[in-house]
């Protein structure tokens, strides 16, 4: 169990690449830190940095205050499970779990009294003496896990343990994964692309894009105070709405309606001295069917009218999906996110609006609905640097 | 269904047929040769493909004269020090062309490659005179140094060939787990590459094994010289008799230990060994 810091970490390739830039994280004994970004982002190559596999080209790797740098991976007593597992096919399950131990000499008593603990805690007893080509993508994962937790090391790195996984199965390992390290008590630093994960795993989330560390903080703290735009946008599913607007003498006209700030919201914006055409960003969850508020609750906000294009019912909810007229909002990292979710392939004029209405709600696919959204929400960005201007502590 | 099934086991039909030609094909001359081999010197010509009358006089023959037998021990000897040479070289190599970048890589590859390329009857006369002036020729060395030089670059395309597939993430994990560079090698990397390796260890066996053209210029005498070019030399009692008969049971004698060979390893080769541990 041990804090780990990076010091403003680099690692640019021999090709001139910088694949991630002065990365300043500290990660507190017992935490569990995830590392989330689209594909590409340096978040495997961060990781692979603290356990040693690749070099550190600047900066300082400490763990529990010692510089690791140097260090060979065996001499950081840190675990890591790897994406594709890589287990030892030639290996029994026993021994696949029992391999570190071994080469730390370890006696056979002990090994075996460890191994034993580490199969009842993922429930593997009754596999330990198959190899791995003989279980099921679930059980390998849990070996690799195993292996990881027999030798009680500093620190545990997972390079999306999950992803290999089927839907539900990940839905189960992701709460096991994380009763385990409650349980264990030891420093995890995880890396993954699912902001699902991120969100409900980490203590504290680390957003990156293109080596550069967007915001650090509680998942909750993240969704609701992004510091820019690319986090607002990768934070969150169905992920925030972004629409162009512009802001004139305390109102903001878009194509959601015009509606007048509030004074929190007006605060924040002069503060933060905002341009006059921003982009205002809003989540499903605060549009709601017009038709189910009374007056006073609807003062709060705007409403507008729209078609609804498609209506999809989850029984605790519905999500109305919207096209509203206008131009789309377009910034380098809106782009960005698109391009990672797929979705710039989808073809479409307008913005796409996703709304997250009550199940109460009497919209009808291909009928006009009547749609509030509430305007003490709203998040303002610029559109130049993507800044959020309603950011607040 | 019903035409569906027809197609298949017409299909089944017609690639059995390819199959039963193939073989016949591969296969006759080398049952001929034991044919001959077990006939006696009367019925040797007389054309039937089973032998009228069986003998095993032929073998005895071959036996009988230290000609055959040094030169049985001759050629397993050269052939499995060339053989363990070039596969433990080989390997080493092979895991740096596979794991390492370092420069002059291709050039490395591309030269082996190079070699393996090259008409070897152009080399023998030059090899001939080395061989002298060195004082290798006749001897072990001087055939086991060319086996090398032509096995290394067909053990070194196949090995890497085989730790190209080993997932580089096993590597890592063993890192991880604590090994150095060397445990991980021996305890995860080597293991894993043991197909490959018997595989690469069998082709080159076979390579050396088979060798006439080295193997009749840099030997003179039986200090050195193998079964294939022994068998050249293999006369009849007197020198109006054929030795066609001892000749056949020489080359079915000298086949057994490639079989042999083949058989013991083929338990190892086998595919698919490193399924498991990556997903899917």
């Amino acid at each position: 169990m041990a804090e780990i810091v990076l010091d403003k970490v680099s690692k640019k390739y021999p090709d001139g690449a910088l694949a991630v830039s002065e990365v300043d994280i500290t990660i507190d004994d017992g935490e569990f830190l995830v590392l989330v970004g689209p594909s590409g982002c340096g978040k495997s190559t961060l990781l692979n940095m603290v356990a040693g596999l690749e070099d550190i080209s600047a900066g300082e790797l400490r763990i529990d205050g010692r510089r690791v740098n140097e260090k060979a991976p065996k001499d950081r007593d840190i675990a890591m499970v790897f994406q594709s597992y890589a287990l030892y096919p030639h290996m029994t399950v026993r021994e696949n779990m029992a391999f570190p131990l071994r080469l730390a000499k370890v006696d056979d008593r002990t090994v075996n009294s460890k191994v034993d603990e580490a199969a009842k805690i993922l429930d593997l007893t009754a596999h330990l003496d198959r190899r791995p080509a003989n279980l099921s993508g679930g059980q390998r994962q849990r070996v690799a896990m195993g292996r990881a937790i027999v030798r009680n090391p500093k620190a545990f790195l997972m390079d999306e343990p999950l992803s290999n996984l089927d839907a539900k199965l990940r839905g189960q390992m992701r709460t096991s994964v994380s009763k385990i390290q409650k349980q264990l008590g030891t420093t995890t630093l995880y890396v993954t692309h699912d902001q699902t994960e991120a969100m409900t795993l980490g203590d504290r989330v680390v957003v990156l894009r293109g080596g550069h560390v967007q915001q650090i903080g509680s998942p909750q703290f993240l969704y609701e105070n992004p510091a820019n735009l690319f986090v607002a946008g990768f934070i969150g599913s169905p992920s925030m709405n972004f629409v162009p607007a512009t802001l004139e003498n305390g109102t903001l006209r878009s194509p959601l309606g015009t509606v007048e700030l509030t004074d929190r919201v007006r605060r924040l914006v002069e503060a933060a001295d905002a341009p006059r055409e921003v982009i205002a960003g809003v989540r499903p969850e605060h549009f709601e069917d017009a038709g189910l508020l009374d007056d006073s609750q609807k003062r709060g906000g705007s409403t507008f009218t729209a078609q609804v294009d498609v209506l999809e019912s989850m029984g605790s909810e519905k999500y109305a999906h919207f096209t509203v007229e206008g131009e789309q909002a377009t910034t380098s990292e809106l782009a960005e996110l698109a391009a990672d979710s797929g979705s710039s392939d989808v073809p479409g004029g307008g913005s796409a609006i996703v709304t997250r209405l009550s199940s109460a709600s009497s919209a009808r696919e291909g009928q006009p609905l009547d749609v509030w959204f509430n305007a003490d929400k709203v998040q303002l960005f610029d559109p130049s640097t993507g800044k959020n201007l309603t950011y607040s502590e | 269904m019903v035409m569906g099934g027809a197609v298949t086991s017409g299909r089944k039909i017609r690639w059995g047929l390819v199959d039963i030609l193939v073989l016949v094909f591969a296969l006759v001359p080398v049952l001929w040769v034991v044919s001959l081999s077990f006939k006696t010197k009367e019925t040797l010509t007389d054309g039937n493909f089973i032998p009228q009358a069986w003998t095993f006089q032929n073998y005895a023959d071959i036996f009988a004269t230290t000609e055959f037998i040094r030169a049985l021990v001759n050629s397993i000897g050269i052939a499995i020090i060339a053989t363990v040479i070039a596969v433990v070289l080989g390997t080493m190599a092979a895991y740096a062309i596979a794991r390492l970048d370092f420069p002059g890589k291709q050039i490395l590859v591309g030269l082996s490659l190079l070699i393996a390329m090259f008409p070897q009857v152009s080399l023998v006369t030059p090899l001939f005179n080395i061989e002298r002036q060195l004082g290798l020729f006749d001897t072990w060395p001087g055939l086991i140094l060319p086996y090398i030089t032509f096995a290394l670059p067909l053990s070194i395309y196949t090995l890497s060939a085989f730790f190209r597939e080993i997932p580089w993430e096993l590597e890592k994990a063993a890192k991880m787990d604590g090994a150095t560079p060397a445990q991980a090698f021996r305890k995860v990397i080597a293991p894993l590459a043991a197909p490959g390796v018997f595989t690469t260890a069998i082709l080159v066996f076979i390579l050396c094994w088979n060798d006439f053209l080295f193997a009749i210029s840099l030997t003179s005498t039986e200090a050195s010289r193998t079964v294939p070019a022994a068998l050249s030399f293999f006369t009849g009692s007197s020198q109006f008799e054929d030795p066609t008969g001892t000749i056949s049971a020489a080359a079915v004698v000298i086949t057994i230990p490639i079989i042999v060979f083949v058989l013991i390893f083929q338990r190892r080769i086998v595919a698919g060994l490193t399924s498991g541990a990556v997903k899917g």
